[in-house]
């Protein structure tokens, strides 16, 4: 089964929920698909066994062969080439690696080399095994290197996906193909508009899923009515506790040191696959 | 003109909250809430739309099936994995390139515009502010940031207003990027926990990638001492300026709740008295373009 964790907020508790998650039942891949800013290895202290370079694929055009004619920067729809009467110019950053340019090259002088967009990392903490991806600085692109993080799924562990903030495509590369996915937001106005926003995503990817909500009692009761109008279903909610907070600042799982929530987890866990199997 | 970021790295460490009250302190800067995929500026500034426009940021391929012979080559070329088994296009997956239409044999598919969300140009009780919202789910969230950042500019000079606070969204990735290129002060709010560490030094290795000069503020500095310590003392190592810290107070809850910023929610607030401090010190380099 693999379980995403989303939240249109960021900051809402997601990495909170996947790693105590992922602590309290067995079996476990955990994969950190916030590959700009990721923060599960924080927590887990993984030793980490494999570091690989990500790449994407950019043009390169052999300018001795080139007559200029523009077709491939007429072609690119993300402005990663410009030609000029006598300079080809290229901007990996831009370019979101389609192959188009050497499909349309009446002379067939552009091939194709790898660019080196972040890194993968694998690892393991106990039993539970880490995979996650690192953006280098200054690189736009995280969806290549979520792929290249998903691509390390293995099917037949308990998946967990810790996604990154937002709705947009680094959110939707990273829970498509889901069993479940888990909206973790906050009793607050802020939570409730962008938990509303990720509803409609999921809604249109048609994935199930289900509402967390962590820092329970600050703010107002609107997510809850939310909910309630829309029939989705509030898996769990976490307090806000001074303490649970402050083992959070030091990087420490809070079902370690609170044994209870180790069998709410567990207990998340068994419902969401009882929801998938229906 | 002047441009102001705030950024975090981190996702929920306080950015619109500052960037609301910055909004208020200053009067007359114009805005720009530059998180276009969950976009919360406007529950604290209230903004009344003034103009609406269509943002077309990517295209779609569609396949005429009255044409096409299902040969599959389309499939073979996407590098999105965005045309299914059965010879569909999916909309979700797809980025526009291009390449299918290109490679069909028999001319069976075309791209078309797509509206990948609206940009807006609204007026608040402070100032004027360029904001957005991208379709739920859709990509080119870079582009729509530029498209804000130039109305943006716009604004502020039609306004005669010398300054644009753009309010940034969590990460490190191509809306951050678009959000801080060219502006003055990248202004990063972090917290005082392992993550928020983490995450703020990214932060600061992007703005050095892109020569922004950066500020640091540290939001609910009490929560953890201990590592309030380990970011100034970073941040003093590295030369970087330390904008302010700002105390954990359940009172930023509650003005969020009602709407409004902390500065008009409870202006005796320590969290509001801080925050203003911060303003200033980042205001007069601003004005100076010195510390």
């Amino acid at each position: 089964m693999i379980v995403s964790i989303a939240s249109g907020k960021g900051g809402t508790g997601k990495t909170s929920v996947a790693v105590n998650m992922a602590l309290s039942i067995g079996n476990v891949q955990l994969l950190d698909c916030d590959v700009e800013e990721p923060n599960v290895h924080l927590f887990l202290h993984p030793d980490i066994n494999r570091v690989e370079p990500v790449y994407i694929l950019v043009p390169v055009v052999n300018e001795e062969l080139c007559d200029h004619c523009g077709k491939c920067a007429e072609f690119c729809r993300y402005n990663a080439i410009f030609v000029s009467s006598e300079r080809v110019l290229i901007f990996p950053e831009l370019c979101h690696s389609c192959g188009g340019c050497v499909l349309v090259c009446p002379k067939k002088v552009i091939t194709e080399e790898k660019h080196r967009i972040g890194t993968l990392k694998s690892g393991s903490a106990g039993d539970l095994e880490l995979v996650y991806g690192e953006l280098e600085i200054g690189e736009p692109m995280p969806v290549p290197i979520i792929k290249e993080v998903k691509r390390q799924i293995k099917k037949d562990r308990n998946v967990i996906l810790d996604s990154p903030p937002g709705t947009s495509c680094p959110v939707i590369e990273t829970v498509r193909g889901s069993d479940f996915c888990i909206l973790v937001t906050e009793p607050t106005p802020f939570g409730l508009h962008d938990l509303k926003i990720m509803v409609q995503v999921l809604d249109g990817m048609r994935t199930p899923f289900g509402v967390v909500v962590n820092r329970a009692e600050i703010g107002d009761k609107k997510v809850y009515e939310y909910c309630r109008e829309k029939n989705i279903a509030i898996l769990l909610e976490i307090p806000y506790q001074r303490k649970i907070a402050e083992l959070y600042s030091r990087g420490v799982p809070f079902s370690l040191e609170m044994p209870e929530w180790k069998e709410k987890f567990q207990t998340l866990f068994n419902e969401i696959r009882e929801l998938v199997s229906k | 003109m002047k441009q102001l970021t705030v950024l975090s790295g981190k996702g929920g460490t306080g950015k619109t909250t500052l960037t609301a009250s910055f909004a208020v302190l200053a009067k007359k800067a114009v805005l720009a809430d530059c998180d276009v995929d969950a976009p919360d500026l406007h529950m604290l500034l209230h903004p009344e739309i003034i103009r609406t426009q269509e943002f077309r940021g990517s295209k779609l391929a569609i396949i005429d099936d009255a044409k096409c012979t299902e040969c599959g080559l389309c499939r073979e070329k996407c590098r999105f994995d965005a045309i299914t088994e059965d010879i569909k296009v999916d909309p979700i997956a797809c980025e526009g390139c291009g390449v299918c239409t290109v490679v069909c044999p028999v001319n069976a598919i075309t791209l078309t515009e797509r509206i990948s969300g609206h940009a807006y140009i609204s007026k608040t009780k402070y100032g004027f502010m360029a904001h957005a919202m991208l379709s739920p789910g859709e990509a080119n969230s870079g582009k729509l940031v530029t498209l804000v950042r130039q109305n943006a500019k716009i604004l502020a000079e039609k306004e005669n207003s010398d300054l644009v606070i753009i309010d940034g969204s969590p990460g490190i990735g191509c809306p951050v990027i678009a959000s801080v290129t060219g502006v003055d002060i990248g202004l990063v709010v972090t917290e005082p926990t392992m993550s928020g560490i983490h995450d703020l030094k990214r932060a600061l290795q992007l703005l050095k990638h892109f020569s922004v000069t950066p500020f640091v503020c540290v939001n609910m500095h009490d929560i953890n001492k201990d590592n309030t310590e380990r970011i100034l003392s970073f941040c003093e190592e590295n030369s970087i300026e330390i904008a302010g810290r700002i105390p954990f107070n359940p009172k930023v809850t509650e003005a969020m709740v009602s709407g409004k910023t902390i500065i008009e929610y409870s202006p005796e607030s320590d969290v509001a008295e801080e925050i203003e401090s911060i303003w200033r010190k980042t205001f007069s380099f601003l004005k100076s373009g010195s510390s």
